[in-house]
């Protein structure tokens, strides 16, 4: 599997991290060095192996389903780059 | 006393116990030493006021009577972990600014215990690296040199600052994380001991995630008896993390007999890697040699599937990372790009991300993102899984046929010079987790050991593996491993 600039765009757009194009080659065969190594996992034998899905053998902790956090609106805003009137403000998003 | 910074956890506690010295006076001289030594780079945020506020509340404490081991023990935080009100950016540009408004589970554990942080300290961005190369904060230097040069090594990444810190003597001890090897790797390149708990034996809660079914933190400390006591004040269950395991955590400390007669330690044949450098392979023999003198009894053992292990945790790891990472988009917290006139929410999240993550965090969000993509989320992140089990397996085995933990070398090489893996291709930099990184996959504890030095006068490690759950176990063997080796060395004083 090799991957080309195209490719390489397209991972950046889903990604969300902006890649200037004359910067894409090179991604794109730093990918193809990363794809290539993990190519490796392609010679063993996984037929009847389940994907893992936990390390450990135990049951995730389930809680009641109970507020017990709240009212934080303060604290929930005061790392934001850019925050008013109690909300997130971003760029508009709609027409 | 005299060199306060350099006393272990157990001889100050006990010496503050005593009434020889107090929690201010090392905490002081810990802060002393901490601006003295701006050349490693390894603590970037400090916290005096705090530190001076917190050890005064723990002489209190020690005088009560009743104040658990940690009261007063001055202490280094890796940057991974949120420290309310504390700058907490994982060595990142995008949390640039970031103040958390609430405390990790671990140091909010450690400070109830009364524990004193001196400030935070460097590590690769977002724990992605094994060299503290990729830290926006720049280096963090080693403070071993090889004799006769003055060319500056790595403390090992990602826990750089942590283990250049201890190691130093700037602090008594200092919190790590471990995802890939970023504990162990570190501590055996700076001749410290660091320990990577069973995965679930210390909450996540309030640590920047990387890959969050392999992250685990740990303590690292200057001997096994630290690494006992530290780890018992970090560990327990939190309702917090759903992966936290509520299970009885047993007295670490008082595990350490140093008898080991009639354990069963394994030599896994997988792990002679071809090039391998003499040296590592003489440490591990010695080091098999110092177990068996102790009463062990040494088996030859293999686990098939390790030389996957590297290419599933390329897979695992920045499939989980590009998920955690997509919270950095600029909206919550940390960066946000300046933005063009008519750019919209897109061209905030693209513009912010490629200026506010490195290099290597941005190569692996996007290897992430392909190898969950659409059509080729079975070739690769669901095989990759699977291979995870086989590895899982391969421990299980061995762990059934009666062995009680696994000897191998911590690292395949000393610590190297910072800038000598700048022009080689990643993989390179990824084979430095090559012993470390089963045990992330296995979800296992894992410790290294500082062993012996190299012909350089470099320190070197050996790790031992052992069973689920049983960290006093473990402990116990690592401490007669320490036991034997005798490892005393320090760095000679240059910064």
């Amino acid at each position: 599997m090799s991957i080309d600039t195209e490719t390489a765009r397209r991972v950046a757009k889903l990604a969300r991290i902006k890649v200037e194009d004359d910067a894409l080659p090179a991604l794109a065969s730093e990918f193809n060095a990363i794809l290539g190594f993990i190519e490796q996992l392609g010679e063993v034998d996984v037929d009847g192996v389940a994907p893992m899905t936990s390390v450990t053998p135990q049951r995730l902790k389930r809680r009641d389903d109970v507020v017990t956090d709240g009212h934080q609106q303060e604290a929930v805003l005061k790392n934001a780059p850019d925050a008013r009137e109690g909300f997130f403000a971003v760029p508009k998003v709609v027409e | 006393m005299s060199d306060l910074t350099k006393l272990t956890i157990a001889q100050a506690r006990d010496a503050m116990r005593k009434g020889e010295t107090t929690s201010a006076e090392i905490t002081a001289d810990c802060l002393t030493a901490i601006e003295r030594a701006g050349a490693l780079g390894a603590f970037v945020h400090n916290t005096p006021e705090i530190a001076t506020e917190q050890a005064k509340s723990a002489d209190t404490r020690i005088k009560g009577g009743d104040a658990p081991a940690m009261c007063g023990i001055p202490l280094g935080i890796k940057d991974l972990f949120c420290t309310k009100g504390v700058p907490s950016q994982a060595a990142s540009r995008i949390l640039d600014g970031f103040a958390p408004e609430y405390e990790s589970t671990v140091t909010t554990q450690l400070f109830d215990a009364g524990a004193v942080m001196l400030g935070k300290l460097n590590m690769d961005e977002f724990a992605m690296g094994s060299s503290n190369e990729t830290s926006v904060y720049g280096n963090a230097v080693n403070p071993w040199r090889r004799s006769g040069d003055e060319a500056a090594l790595t403390p090992g990444g990602s826990s750089g600052g942590s283990a250049s810190a201890v190691a130093a003597d700037l602090c008594l001890a200092a919190t790590g994380t471990d995802t890939g090897g970023s504990i162990r790797q570190p501590a055996a390149f700076t001749g410290i001991t660091g320990m990577k708990p069973t995965y679930g034996r210390v909450s996540r809660w309030g640590i920047v995630a990387f890959a969050s079914s392999l992250d685990q933190a740990g303590p690292m400390t200057k001997d096994v008896r630290d690494a006992a006591i530290m780890l018992q004040a970090m560990c327990g269950h939190d309702p917090k993390d759903s992966t936290s395991a509520d299970l009885p955590v047993p007295d670490f400390e008082a595990a350490l007999t140093g008898d080991i007669k009639g354990k069963t330690i394994g030599i896994p044949k997988e792990y002679r890697m071809d090039g391998m450098p003499d040296e590592i392979e003489k440490l591990w023999a010695d080091g098999t040699a110092m177990l068996k003198d102790a009463g062990a009894r040494i088996v030859d053992i293999s686990l098939p599937h390790t030389k996957y292990a590297l290419p599933a945790y390329y897979v695992i790891a920045p499939a989980e990372a590009s998920s955690n990472l997509a919270r950095y988009d600029g909206v919550r917290f940390g960066h946000r790009a300046k933005l063009a006139q008519g750019d919209g929410i897109t061209e905030m999240y693209e513009k912010t991300r490629a200026e506010g993550f490195g290099a290597e965090v941005q190569r692996r969000v996007m290897v992430g993102t392909y190898v969950l993509s659409a059509g080729f989320y079975d070739a690769y992140y669901n095989r990759a899984r699977k291979v995870r089990a086989l590895i899982k397996r391969d421990f299980d085995q061995v762990y059934a046929d009666g062995v009680d933990a696994i000897l191998t070398p911590a690292t395949p090489s000393a610590a190297f010079a910072l800038g000598e893996m700048v022009d080689a291709d990643p993989i390179q930099m990824y084979l430095n987790d090559v012993f470390t990184v089963t045990v992330n996959l296995a979800g296992l504890p894992g410790i290294s050991v500082p062993t012996g030095l190299d012909e350089q006068g470099l320190p070197l490690g050996l790790q031992l593996i052992g069973r689920p759950w049983e960290e006093a176990e473990l402990l116990n063997t690592a401490y007669a491993l320490e036991q034997a080796a005798g490892f005393v060395a320090k760095p000679e004083k240059w910064w």
